[in-house]
């Protein structure tokens, strides 16, 4: 447990201060870098909360296809490899009082709520009971996600691509 | 271990999500701020799921991590579209549709 309590609270840290230099830092490039960091810290919380399977996926379609995507996009609209001068809103104050309003209520809710509540004894949940899950109960959402993947494949594509060809 | 913690954690990753929405008018930008709220969400739903011990929030997540690909794929997508059309990817300069 205490092992546990000293490696959330790396993975905390790694995962606030990387996502705090993704809002802020002025060079595109290096956002999408510290985005990986938060996204290995989020992979590394779900392996704490035995969740391994999610873990793995994590990694395997955030950090290997999404940044991807996003480097694609970063590179194709020809966005300097320095600092951008015109990348944040010029009024920033709004956005900082509305984030940290709504930090307010919600953690105050959750300490309301949650306050005492330990979860249980960790239970590793494997690939095995995942898959059986999806393969059971959750068989209709996981079909209806396969078709939507393939109308995203193929409206990207015709979105994408050029007029004329 | 409390839930707490993971429930705080998760809402400070969606607040900072919001911010990054809200202040920045580079599309990609804004693009990699909405997977910081999608994260967050996940660290939410993994956590109620290790609480309650039931697997629905585990798969959950997996389908939110399968729709965040598809929706990145689909908002890039457009991102490209604007900046072949306009030379540019600044969102304050889409404004065609304002009445």
């Amino acid at each position: 447990m205490i092992a546990q309590n000293i490696f959330f609270s790396i993975l905390a840290l790694l995962i606030i201060v990387s996502a705090f230099k993704v809002v802020t830092t002025r060079n595109i490039v290096h956002a999408a870098l510290w985005l990986v960091l938060v996204l290995a810290g989020v992979a590394g919380q779900f392996l704490l909360l035995g969740a391994e399977f999610i873990g793995v996926t994590q990694i395997l379609v955030y950090i290997g296809a999404v940044i991807v995507l996003l480097l694609f996009g970063v590179m194709l609209t020809k966005a300097s490899i320095g600092d951008e001068e015109n990348i944040n809103m010029p009024n920033r104050a709004i956005p900082a009082v509305i984030a940290t309003l709504m930090f307010a209520v919600m953690s105050y809710a959750i300490i309301d709520s949650f306050r005492g509540e330990k979860l249980p004894k960790e239970t590793v949940t494997n690939a095995a009971i995942v898959s059986d899950s999806i393969f059971s109960d959750f068989i209709i959402p996981f079909e209806a996600v396969s078709v939507l993947l393939l109308a995203a494949l193929i409206g990207a594509v015709v979105i994408a691509r050029k007029e004329t060809a | 271990m409390s839930v707490a913690q993971y429930l705080l954690l998760s809402s400070v990753l969606f607040c900072i999500g919001i911010y990054g929405v809200l202040s920045r008018k580079n599309g990609v930008m804004v693009l990699m701020s909405i997977e910081l709220i999608l994260n967050a969400v996940n660290i939410n739903l993994v956590a109620f799921s290790a609480l309650t011990d039931n697997i629905a929030g585990e798969v959950f997540a997996l389908f939110v991590i399968a729709i965040a690909a598809a929706e990145v794929g689909v908002g890039l997508a457009i991102v490209l579209l604007i900046f072949r059309n306009k030379q540019s990817v600044d969102l304050s300069e889409i404004d065609q549709m304002k009445g």
